[in-house]
């Protein structure tokens, strides 16, 4: 009974928006953003927490503060793509605040509140952008220095016999390794904990460049060459000004791939011996059972890398612009 | 004879030149001993049936592969690789995705070091592209991309050009511009030119000889002197009589 009845609504409410292109919803939907987060924060002032939590005024401003400027950018007409996300997002954030910091839905200390979280940013923001920067130190060395060399190898596996002749075997054993693995040794091996961690970090996001700019230089149509050579272009030439940049939008896959592969290794080295940075803070903030500290790590963390990311795309963009069409990230 | 302006052209000699290639296994004969003399500043047109060994020939002059056996001479000094002054046209645009068309035209400049914006401008405005220098090559029509390469290969004043086919793609009237065009630039800089194609009227519009070719294993059929003052006519009687000539050396006699 009540499936037919969705069904028939539904088919009602296509029926509506179709009849009426310009209809309700685009026009509405900006404006139902800032009273979502207005309830949110009318709900964390007025109902009384469950129990003794940090902040929750600071929240309700913070809700309602947030709400009013998405009123004002309803007005302005700013919000039109990105209003159902603003809509789910106050919403998600006045329910969770409902079930954990009213209700106390989840057991406690592993489920936080909402105010926990915002508590940890309040008490602990600096130690917390001390470990980013850090976690961003480290990373930035070791994702450079690997994927630039990881790009040189490439090239001379695509473009020299002698360096394939012995370069390859040697990726073949070490390549397909998870990092990981290579870490206990490393930290034994290597007297600096930092050092070990960056020549993990260059290892991992070294073999996907590497494999993926040999790839992208062998895919190279042989006419490109040709062109080049009966123009009188030297070796130097054709390696750098024509294999590499039609080699590009396969280096970038493989600069990805190592993107992701640094992460990991960064977040396994900074809790296992590097005793600093984003994965050090996690590891510390479950000796002491911190689970706010916890949450508040993996939120700067996970903006981290898809700020990163997001970064990387740009640059592709920038360079790939010759492309007909590219993934957007 | 036609007398273009001295020293700006290339002599060159091909004496017993034979090539082949292994496809699938078996060695497949493609050159079988074509000797053929070509004075400087002379316009030579290539023609034969698809796959008898045009495009190999063009590579074997170019220096871009060595020939199996015979000897290949430009001004009377062996080829033994490819030289900026032997520019080759390829069959197909093959320009570089990413550069615009501004940057792939000039990118023997690029390649020499040597940048001259006039130069660019001049040989774009040639073939009709100004307004297209930032597009990118895979927002051309086949036939701009074509003109594009066209210009690519004019840039910088080579001795000899080599052209495969260079007007293929286009429509039936830019092809004529096109036409007026090269002739008046190789009357011009007095270049050497050996140009494939399968249009026996653009030969006799063009050429100074025209050298017919065989199925391959591709040998030289006949080499006619096209002893005709330009500003040809495409119905003067006496074009005629040559394209009905060579047309039954390619043996399409009664297609006429
Ligand atoms: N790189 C190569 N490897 C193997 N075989 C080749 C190669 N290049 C050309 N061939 C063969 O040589 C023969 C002649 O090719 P070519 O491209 O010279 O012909 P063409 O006269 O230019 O033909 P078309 O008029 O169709 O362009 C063909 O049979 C082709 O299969
Ligand atoms: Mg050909």
């Amino acid at each position: 009974m009540s499936g037919t009845d969705m069904a028939f609504s539904g088919q009602a409410i296509t029926g509506t928006a179709s009849a009426s292109p310009a209809g309700l919803r685009p026009v509405l939907l900006p404006w139902l953003a800032g009273p979502a987060w207005l309830a949110a924060a009318l709900v964390t002032h007025y109902w009384p927490d469950a129990d003794d939590f940090p902040d929750t005024n600071l929240l309700a401003i913070l809700f309602g503060v947030v709400g009013i400027a998405l009123l004002i950018g309803a007005a302005l007409r700013l919000l039109t793509v990105r209003a159902p996300w603003l809509i789910v997002l106050g919403l998600g954030l006045g329910a969770w605040e409902i079930a954990q910091a009213k209700l106390i839905a989840l057991p406690r200390p592993f489920f936080g509140t909402p105010q926990d979280l915002l508590d940890v940013f309040i008490t602990d923001w600096h130690r917390l952008g001390l470990s980013l920067l850090h976690s961003l130190g480290l990373l930035a060395v070791g994702y450079a220095a690997g994927s630039l060399s990881g790009i040189a190898v490439g090239i001379g596996l695509g473009r020299s016999k002698r360096f394939r002749y012995w370069t390859h075997p040697i990726l073949r054993a070490i390549g397909p390794l998870p990092p990981v693995a290579l870490l206990p040794l490393a930290f034994v091996l290597i007297p600096s904990s930092w050092l070990a961690g960056e020549a993990l970090m260059a290892l991992a996001s070294g073999f996907p460049a590497a494999i993926l700019t040999w790839s992208g230089i062998a895919a190279v149509d042989p006419a490109y060459y040709d062109v080049a050579r009966t123009m009188g272009a030297r070796e130097r030439f054709l390696t750098f000004r024509v294999a590499l940049p039609a080699a590009m939008p396969q280096i970038f896959v493989g600069l990805f791939m190592g993107l992701g592969a640094s992460f990991a290794m960064l977040i396994v080295a900074e809790m296992l011996g590097v005793k600093a940075g984003l994965g050090f803070y996690m590891q510390w903030a479950q000796g002491w059972a911190a689970y706010p500290n916890m949450y508040a790590a993996l939120f700067v963390m996970s903006a981290m890398c898809t700020g990163l990311i997001t970064l990387l795309f740009r640059v592709r963009d920038r360079i790939l612009v010759w492309q007909k069409d590219g993934l957007k990230w | 004879m036609v007398t273009p302006s001295p020293g700006n052209g290339l002599a060159l000699s091909l004496s017993g030149i034979r090539h082949g290639y292994t496809i699938g296994g078996d060695f497949t004969a493609v050159v079988s001993g074509v000797t053929l003399n070509v004075a400087a500043g002379e316009f030579v047109a290539l023609l034969g049936p698809s796959g008898c060994g045009k495009s190999t020939l063009l590579r074997l002059v170019a220096g871009l592969e060595p020939p199996h056996d015979g000897e290949i001479l430009a001004d009377g000094l062996p080829v033994h690789g490819p030289d900026p002054d032997r520019i080759l046209m390829f069959q197909d645009p093959t320009l570089y995705p990413w550069r615009n068309v501004r940057q792939n035209v000039a990118l023997s400049q690029d390649i020499s070091g040597k940048r001259d914006n006039a130069a660019i401008d001049q040989v774009l405005s040639l073939v009709g592209l100004n307004g297209f220098e930032r597009a990118w090559p895979h927002q051309l029509s086949g036939g701009m991309a074509q003109r594009a390469a066209l210009a690519r290969a004019l840039i910088n004043r080579p001795k000899l050009l080599l052209l495969d086919e260079p007007l293929g793609k286009l429509d039936a009237l830019t092809r004529l511009t096109m036409q007026t065009e090269l002739h008046r630039l190789w009357k011009e800089r007095g270049f050497t030119a050996i140009m494939v194609t399968h249009d026996v009227e653009e030969a006799l519009f063009l050429a100074t000889r025209i050298v017919t070719l065989s199925t391959r294993p591709a040998r030289i059929l006949s080499d006619i002197q096209v002893d005709l003052p330009f500003h040809r006519h495409r119905d003067d009687p006496q074009v005629l009589q040559l394209r009905r000539d060579i047309l039954t050396q390619l043996g399409h006699r009664d297609d006429w």
